[in-house]
C-alpha cells in the first residue's frame, strides 16, 4: 500500500501544530477575502501572497493552497446572500443561491454548497493522490522537446477554455510570454527588454503583474459603476438541510464532482467552467419540476461541488508536470519558484514532504472550511457588510504594501501601476487578460526547453515531430484549434459561456 | 471605411504597438544559430506573431461590427493609479504613514460616495496604525515610519 504510505507521510506533515496553524490562517484569510464582492482568487492571492515569503516552503504552499479554496468559498457565501458573485466561477451559484435567500432559506443554501464542496473536496483530494505518481512518472520520461509541445497544448487548451474571442486570448498570451522574457536571459547573460533599469535585471516579478492587472484593474472597473448594495438579511438561520433536502442533492453533487474533476485537470479549465457546466448538465438531467433560476437547491448543489473539483483537481498538473492550467495555478508556480523549488515531475521524488503534506492540506483545509464557516457565517455576512468605497482603498494599501515588499523597492509600486493601467484598458477592450499570466510564467520555460530541443537536435526543428510525445501533444493542439475555430462548434462553445443569461 | 468594432480595433492598435516596439528593440540581441537559440530569437517570433494578431484584429475591425467600448472612468483610474504612484514617492521620502495618507485619501475620493467623516478618519487611523504595526514591526518590511524628509 504505497499511497497509503504516502498519505501517511502527508498527513504527518499537514498535521504538525506549525502547518495546520497556516492551514487555518490561509482558509480563513481566504474566505475573509474572498467574501469581499469584486475581488477574485487571483487578486486574493496575489495580495496575500508576500506574507507567505518567510514562511518554510510546505507551509507557504499549505497556506496558499488554503487560501485559495477558502477564497472560492467565500464567493459562493457573498453570491449567495447577495447576489453578487465574488468571483467568476460562483456566477451560477448566485442564480439558484440567491433565490433560495429570498426565499428564507439562505442557511440551508449555505449549508448546500459547504457539504457539496466538502464531499468534492475529499473525492478529488484521493483522486489528485491517487494519479499524481503514475502522471509524475510518465513526466520523467518527458525531454525538452515534449515540455514544449506540452506547454503549447495548455496554451492553446486555455484559450479553447477560456471564454471571449479566440484572437484575442492568442494575443494575450503573446503579450504575457513577451513579458515574461523582460530580465536577463539566462543562456547568454543579455539583459532583454531591461531598458539598463537595474530593477528589471531580474524581470518582472509576476505578482506585482497579477496585483496590477487583476488587482488594481479590478478596482478602477468596480469603481465604475458603483451600486449600493444590500445583505439582505442580518441573520442566517435554518442551516440544516433536511432529510428530503439532501436526497435532493445527492445527485447533483455526485454528477457535479465527476464532471468537475474532469475539466479541473484540463488547462484552462478549473473552477469557472466546472461550476458553468455543472449547472448546464443539471438543467438537463433534472426532472420538470424542479424550479431552475427560482430557487432550486440543485442549482446550489451541483456548481459548488463542481467548482470546489475543479479547483482541486487544477493541482494534479501543476503538481506533476509544473504547468499552470489557470491563473491560479500559475501564481501557486510562481510561488515555488521564489521558495527555491523548481516545480515539476521531480517535485515529489525529491520533496516528498512537501508533495504528499500539500495534498493532505487540501482536504483538511476542506474540513476545516466545512466546520468553521457555517458557525462564522455572522461574520462574513458583516464582512460583505462593509461598504466598497471605505474597503477598496484599503486593498489597495495591502497591495502597494505587498508589492513593495518583494524587493523592498518602490520600483515595483510604480510598474505596478502601469499594469493597473493596463488591466484597466484590456477589460474595457473585452480582452480577458488571463492568459496573459499564463503565458508570464511560462514564457521563460518555453524558451528554455525550446533552446535545449534545438540544442539537442542540433537545430533541426524537426525534432518537435519526430518525437512521439511530443509529436501527439502537438498534433492534439492543432486538432483542438482546428475544432474550435468550426463555426458550429465555435457557437456552442459560446452559448456554454453563456448560460447565465 | 468605418470601424466597424472599436474594441477589436484598440485591441490590435495595443499589440501593433506593443509587438512593434519588442520586435525593434529585439533586433540588437543576437538571433543565434538554429541549435544555439540566440537571446534575439524568442523574442523575435513571439513580436512577429503578436504584430500579425494585432493586424488580424485591426482588419477584422472594419469588417465584423461589434459593441462600441463603454465609457471610460478617467476619473476613478487617474485618481486610483495617482494613489498608488504617490504611495510608490512618498513611502522611502517621507515614510510609510505620510505614504498611506496619501494613498488612501487619493484613491478614497475616485468614489462619488466617499465622505471625510469622523467614521472615515477613524477608520484611516485603524488602518495606519495596523499597517504600522504588522508590517513594519511584526514582519519587518523595512519601511521607515518617518521617511528621509522627517531626518534632520
Amino acid at each position: 500500500m504505497e499511497i497509503a504510505a504516502n498519505l501517511w507521510l502527508g498527513l504527518q506533515t499537514a498535521a504538525s501544530f506549525v502547518n495546520l496553524f497556516y492551514c487555518l490562517i490561509g482558509v480563513f484569510l481566504g474566505t475573509a477575502i474572498g467574501v469581499l464582492p469584486g475581488l477574485g482568487p487571483v487578486a486574493t492571492i496575489a495580495m496575500l501572497l508576500p506574507v507567505t515569503f518567510g514562511l518554510p516552503p510546505v507551509s507557504a504552499l499549505i497556506m496558499l493552497a488554503g487560501i485559495y479554496y477558502g477564497a472560492q468559498y467565500g464567493g459562493s457565501t457573498t453570491a449567495i446572500l447577495v447576489n453578487l458573485p465574488g468571483e467568476s466561477s460562483s456566477v451560477v451559484t448566485a442564480l439558484d443561491g440567491y433565490q433560495m435567500a429570498r426565499n428564507g432559506h439562505a442557511g440551508k443554501a449555505l449549508a448546500t454548497a459547504a457539504i457539496g464542496s466538502f464531499f468534492a473536496g475529499t473525492v478529488c483530494t484521493l483522486l489528485i493522490a491517487l494519479f499524481s505518481p503514475p502522471l509524475a512518472e510518465v513526466a520523467l520520461k518527458f525531454g525538452p522537446a515534449d515540455y514544449f509541445s506540452l506547454m503549447v497544448l495548455g496554451l492553446v487548451a486555455s484559450i479553447v477554455l477560456a471564454h471571449g474571442s479566440l484572437l484575442h486570448a492568442l494575443g494575450m498570451i503573446m503579450f504575457g510570454l513577451l513579458l515574461g522574457l523582460v530580465g536577463t536571459d539566462v543562456s547568454s547573460g543579455v539583459a532583454r527588454f531591461s531598458f539598463d533599469l537595474p530593477e528589471l535585471a531580474d524581470g518582472i516579478n509576476f505578482v506585482v503583474v497579477a496585483m496590477g492587472v487583476f488587482g488594481l484593474g479590478e478596482i478602477i472597473g468596480n469603481l465604475e459603476h458603483e451600486e449600493g448594495r444590500s445583505v439582505m438579511l442580518k441573520k442566517v438561520t435554518g442551516l440544516m438541510p433536511t432529510r428530503d433536502d439532501l436526497k435532493r442533492i445527492v445527485g447533483p453533487v455526485l454528477r457535479g464532482t465527476g464532471l468537475g474533476a474532469v475539466l479541473g485537470i484540463l488547462p484552462g479549465g478549473g473552477a469557472m467552467l466546472a461550476s458553468f457546466s455543472a449547472y448546464a448538465l443539471e438543467k438537463k438531467m433534472a426532472r420538470p419540476l424542479v424550479p431552475f433560476g427560482k430557487g432550486a437547491i440543485e442549482g446550489v448543489a451541483a456548481p459548488e461541488a463542481a467548482n470546489n473539483a475543479g479547483a482541486q483537481t487544477s493541482f494534479i498538473p501543476m503538481l506533476t508536470l509544473g504547468i499552470p492550467s489557470n491563473p491560479v495555478m500559475a501564481l501557486m508556480i510562481g510561488a515555488m519558484i521564489i521558495q527555491g523549488i523548481q516545480p515539476g515531475p521531480s517535485v515529489m521524488t525529491e520533496q516528498p514532504a512537501l508533495f504528499w503534506g500539500l495534498i493532505v492540506s487540501m482536504w483538511i483545509g476542506n474540513l476545516m472550511l466545512l466546520v468553521l464557516n457555517l458557525p462564522l457565517i455572522g461574520l462574513w455576512v458583516k464582512m460583505i457588510s462593509v461598504p466598497y468605497h471605505l474597503l477598496y482603498p484599503a486593498i489597495i494599501v495591502f497591495c502597494a504594501i505587498g508589492v513593495f515588499s518583494l524587493a523592498n523597492t518602490p520600483f515595483d509600486v510604480y510598474f505596478m501601476t502601469v499594469f493597473g493601467l493596463l488591466g484597466y484598458i484590456f477589460r474595457k477592450l473585452d480582452a480577458e487578460p488571463a492568459p496573459l499570466l499564463l503565458g508570464f510564467i511560462l514564457g521563460p520555460m518555453m524558451e528554455e526547453f525550446l533552446r535545449r530541443a534545438l540544442l539537442l537536435s542540433k537545430g533541426s526543428p524537426l525534432v518537435l515531430v519526430t518525437r512521439p510525445i511530443s509529436a501527439t501533444l502537438l498534433a492534439l493542439s492543432a486538432v483542438a484549434l482546428i475544432v474550435v475555430l468550426t463555426p458550429a462548434l465555435r457557437k456552442k462553445r459560446e452559448e456554454a459561456f453563456h448560460e447565465e443569461e | 471605411m468605418a470601424i466597424r468594432n472599436p474594441k477589436d480595433f484598440w485591441t490590435g492598435i495595443i499589440y501593433l504597438v506593443f509587438g512593434g516596439f519588442a520586435f525593434w528593440i529585439a533586433r540588437d540581441y543576437g538571433m543565434g544559430t538554429a541549435s544555439r537559440m540566440g537571446p534575439g530569437y524568442f523574442p523575435t517570433v513571439l513580436s512577429s506573431l503578436l504584430m500579425l494578431f494585432g493586424v488580424i484584429a485591426i482588419v477584422r475591425s472594419f469588417i465584423v461590427p461589434g459593441e462600441p467600448i463603454g465609457k471610460f472612468a478617467w476619473k476613478a483610474a487617474v485618481l486610483v493609479l495617482l494613489a498608488t504612484l504617490l504611495f510608490g514617492f512618498l513611502i522611502i521620502r517621507g515614510g510609510l504613514i505620510a505614504a498611506l495618507l496619501a494613498l488612501v485619501l487619493v484613491s478614497a475620493s475616485a468614489s462619488d460616495k466617499f465622505k471625510f467623516d469622523w467614521k472615515a478618519t477613524l477608520g484611516l487611523g485603524l488602518l495606519v496604525a495596523f499597517c504600522s504595526l504588522v508590517f513594519v514591526k511584526g514582519l519587518g518590511v523595512p519601511m521607515p515610519l518617518l521617511g528621509t524628509w522627517f531626518d534632520s
